[in-house]
């Protein structure tokens, strides 16, 4: 494709004696619209373009846990031996028991534990994948207000607890499925950090092929990445009802947020789930606005974890990533037992506005932002109890973070000179056919093929 | 309250981006250094033709497509003491201004934010009218109307006509921001309009800038039959007019010729109405073809008279659209002008439409129709 361009770059070139000099296929399509119609039959791009090269390897098959962001950064893959510091190994705290906040619960005898532990290991490894998506939104910002990223996108940062809490509670082969704000999500169900910026910046080399864009990104028992709030709910259920028919322990986690916890499918779903008592883990990240409405002006009750009536719920703290682990753990235990499904709230808090145009400041205040920064912030809070309590130094985080940001950078490198798909990716993955299938285009004359 | 919910998901409306030139349309690599040159060749795919200053309705004043929606819902309230306004976050004034300062002006009874919840709002709107009051629901983009599509079609549609007449939601109107912006994607662009045109008993009607926004949406509300009222989101800032500041209605089933002409009729509808107008100039200009350019603004029911008439004129017929074309509504605008006028035409009925494809993620610049493809279509038809 990139070769096509350049060829048909070069004889525009001539022809009209300026420099065109595309890159990509929609600039040669504005160089083109100037000097030739082009959706005539005999304009070379419609009609003559390569077939599609062969598809990218799919997702890589996704790293156990333990290795989960290891696997994705060599960089940091062995921090130990990669980090100088006066003191050996020996002399970090090798485990840690906390105290973790009560879980408020409906409809159970017993919530999950109160204390929780922590290996050096493991506390290492959240940090790194939480820092990582941290890192990851914060470059999206970036690109998003230099025009590279365009469209519509929503950040995570501030709610990074929950996405790591849950996957370290989960199995890798269980199933998730979320809504738009999905790139958190998609990082810790094994994607790469590049994969995902080339998805953002609807690259060739994105997660979806370039073709989903902020809102719709999948892996391996990932389902997305949905754009219609509440939608992906039901869908959660089904999934859910395949884990209880092939009898394989698996569950499914189906995430939504306080807005979408609104919406009447999720009711539904409740129903249905509860009525064939489906291993499904209902999660609202109660982030405590859907776009610029606070939950009391939303909802009748903000009780997000009594809302399934008579399915039994947990209110977790969202910010703390040991209290999400063992309340995914406990509420994993409960469908896994055959008991049906769980409903949990995690209360948590997105620093960024909705999406990009939201500022994010105008139906709260910025003391509120920074109250929640300073006191609550899920990435501070492990540092903290990993420092205060022996089991890192600070050298250690710091070349972490700094790994991460070449991760970052080397991401976005990618991102940024991946080329787009190749035009026919337009009509591509339209239906399920072999062969190829005919599109009708803008006109009767204009017909593309669509394979899968 | 929240000043900036205007701003919400909007950047791809805003004129300077997309309309006015300097900005572009299409995402371009950051790695190219010829870039900005090419940025600023190509801003729009349409120049936005705004409307004569209208002088029957009394005095006018500067309003872009928004504020004259605005205009409208507050003539509406201040006249009609029944009305209500409600949607997601309405009351801020909703994600494109529309409803900015309702609120604070008529009350917090009276303009008011509804849960997440199209099915609802739709169903709520209903009872709303049904009761005798006059409902004004907004959904946020056409994209989410459908968790409402039961609601419109099965409970608004068909209320008169089952209950014998006796009951009906004709005060109903249902506002929607509808179609391309520039890089929407796949749930910011869609334009639905032909899903509700197959749905007997509800009026759907799309204005192609600030005038006619004001006019049809104030002949929606009046009107006694359940309206969806589609808004060019794209047109939102970009399209500005001189706009009636009094009430006033522009009368629904009934298309607009815009511009006479005697070799192509073309007829379109919103956003695309800005690129018609530009074709039938290329056409003029590069073929010495005369185009006449229809506004059809109703699209159910829909004037076929003002068409034919037309059609038996000129001989041949161009329909465009955004949506995808097998099924869009320019398929039922071609069926019954060939029924009506098989012997006046000259050359096949022609569309220029959507791909068939979802809404893309970066190929908008190429699926939607522009007016080069247009231009195609004119120069095919005239050598038939
Ligand atoms: C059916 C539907 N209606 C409206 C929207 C527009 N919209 C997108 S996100 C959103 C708010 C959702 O809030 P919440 O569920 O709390 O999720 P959060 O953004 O806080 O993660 C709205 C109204 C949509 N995408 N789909
Ligand atoms: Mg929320």
């Amino acid at each position: 494709m990139q070769n096509m361009l350049t060829i048909i770059s070069n004889a525009l070139c001539r022809i009209t004696g300026r420099h065109a000099g595309a890159q990509t296929v929609s600039e040669l399509l504005i160089d083109l619209s100037e000097y030739v119609n082009i959706t005539s039959p005999t304009a070379p791009v419609m009609v003559t373009t390569e077939r599609q090269p062969p598809e990218p390897p799919p997702v890589s098959a996704r790293a156990p846990e333990a290795q989960l962001v290891s696997a994705q950064t060599d960089a940091v893959a062995r921090p130990g031996a990669r980090v100088v510091v006066s003191r050996s190994y020996a002399d970090f705290t090798p485990a840690m028991t906390f105290d973790i906040k009560k879980c408020d619960v409906h409809r159970l005898e017993e919530g999950p534990p109160l204390k929780a532990e922590l290996t050096r290991e493991q506390g290492l490894q959240y940090y790194r994948t939480m820092q990582t998506i941290r890192r990851m939104e914060l470059k999206a910002d970036q690109l998003y207000k230099q025009k590279i990223i365009r469209g519509f996108c929503h950040l995570y940062d501030g709610q990074e607890a929950c996405a790591m809490g849950i996957e370290a509670a989960i199995n890798p082969t269980d199933h998730l499925i979320t809504a738009y704000r999905a790139h958190g999500y998609t990082y810790t169900r094994g994607v790469a950090v590049k994969e995902i910026l080339a998805e953002l910046t609807g690259r060739k080399g994105g997660v979806a092929k370039g073709k989903g864009g902020s809102m719709h990104m999948y892996a391996p028992h990932f389902y997305g990445g949905n754009g219609i709030v509440g939608a992906q709910v039901p869908l959660g259920a089904g999934i859910a009802l395949a884990c209880q028919y092939q009898g394989n322990n698996q569950l499914c986690v189906t995430l939504y947020g306080d807005g979408a916890a609104n919406q009447g499918q999720l009711f539904e779903s409740f129903n249905m789930a509860a009525l064939w008592k489906l291993p499904c883990i209902f999660i609202c990240e109660n982030n405590k606005y859907g776009m610029g409405t606070s939950v009391e002006r939303a909802a009748a009750s903000t009780d997000y974890y009594k809302r399934g009536d008579y399915i039994p719920g947990l209110r977790v703290d969202g910010m703390d990533i040991l209290c999400v682990r063992e309340a995914t753990k406990f509420a994993a235990d409960h469908c896994r037992s055959g008991k049906g499904p769980i409903v949990m709230e995690l209360q948590t808090y997105r620093y960024h506005g909705h999406s990009m145009s939201d500022p994010g400041v105008s139906y709260r205040t910025r003391e509120e932002i920074q109250e929640v920064r300073s006191k609550s912030d899920p990435i501070s809070l492990l540092k903290e109890r990993m420092l205060s309590n022996n089991m890192a130094s600070v050298e250690e985080l710091k070349e972490i973070d700094v790994a991460i940001r070449k991760e970052v950078e080397e991401a976005t490198q990618y991102a940024t000179s991946d080329p787009e798909p190749p035009l026919d990716d337009l009509c591509n993955h339209i239906f399920a056919n072999s062969p190829p299938l005919e599109v009708r285009g803008t006109n009767p004359w204009v017909k593309l093929k669509s394979t899968s | 309250m929240m000043a900036a919910a205007a701003r919400f998901l909007i950047r791809g409306a805003n004129p300077k981006l997309s309309i006015s030139g300097g900005g572009t349309l299409l995402k371009l690599s950051p790695s190219c250094s010829s870039r900005t040159k090419t940025q600023r060749r190509h801003a729009a795919h349409f120049t936005y033709h705004p409307d004569p200053v209208p002088t029957q309705y009394g005095p006018t004043t500067k309003m872009n497509l928004f504020q004259s929606v605005t205009s409208a819902l507050d003539n509406t309230l201040a006249s009609d003491p029944t009305a209500v306004i409600f949607g997601e976050d309405v009351a801020f004034g909703g994600v494109f201004r529309c409803t900015v300062g309702l609120r604070d002006k008529y009350g917090k009874d009276r303009v008011f934010n509804t849960p997440l919840c199209e099915q609802g709002i739709v169903g709520f709107g209903i009872g709303v009218a049904v009761a005798g009051a006059t409902a004004i629901a907004e959904i946020q983009f056409a994209d989410y109307i459908y968790p409402a599509f039961d609601q419109i079609v099965n409970e608004a549609a068909k209320y008169r006509y089952r209950s014998g007449n006796l009951f009906d939601c004709g005060n109903l109107t249902i506002r929607a921001p509808w179609g391309c912006v520039g890089h929407g994607s796949l749930y910011h662009s869609q334009s639905p309009e032909a899903f509700f045109a197959h749905c007997p008993g509800i009026k759907v009607v799309i204005p192609r800038g600030p005038v006619q926004a004001k006019g049809l949406l104030l002949s929606c509300i009046a009107d006694q039959n359940p309206c969806i009222f589609f808004e060019p989101k794209i047109l939102y800032r970009a399209a500005v007019e001189q706009v009636p500041v009094e009430s006033y209605t522009i009368p629904l089933s009934q298309a607009e010729v815009l511009q006479e002409g005697s070799d192509i009729t073309m007829v379109a509808w919103g956003t695309q109405i800005h690129v018609m107008r530009e074709v039938a100039n290329m056409a003029q200009e590069k073929l010495g073809v005369s185009c006449e350019v229809i506004d059809l603004q109703t699209i159910l029911p829909w004037d076929v008279e003002t068409i034919c008439k037309s059609v038996v004129k000129t001989g041949r017929l161009l329909i465009s659209h955004e949506a995808p074309i097998t099924g869009g509504f320019a398929a039922e605008i071609s069926s019954t002008v060939q029924e009506e006028c098989f012997l006046n035409l000259e050359a096949p009925i022609s569309r220029v439409c959507g791909y068939d494809t979802p809404f893309p993620h970066i190929f908008e610049p190429f699926y939607i129709p522009d007016k080069w493809k247009c231009f195609e279509a004119i120069k095919k038809m005239i050598n038939y």
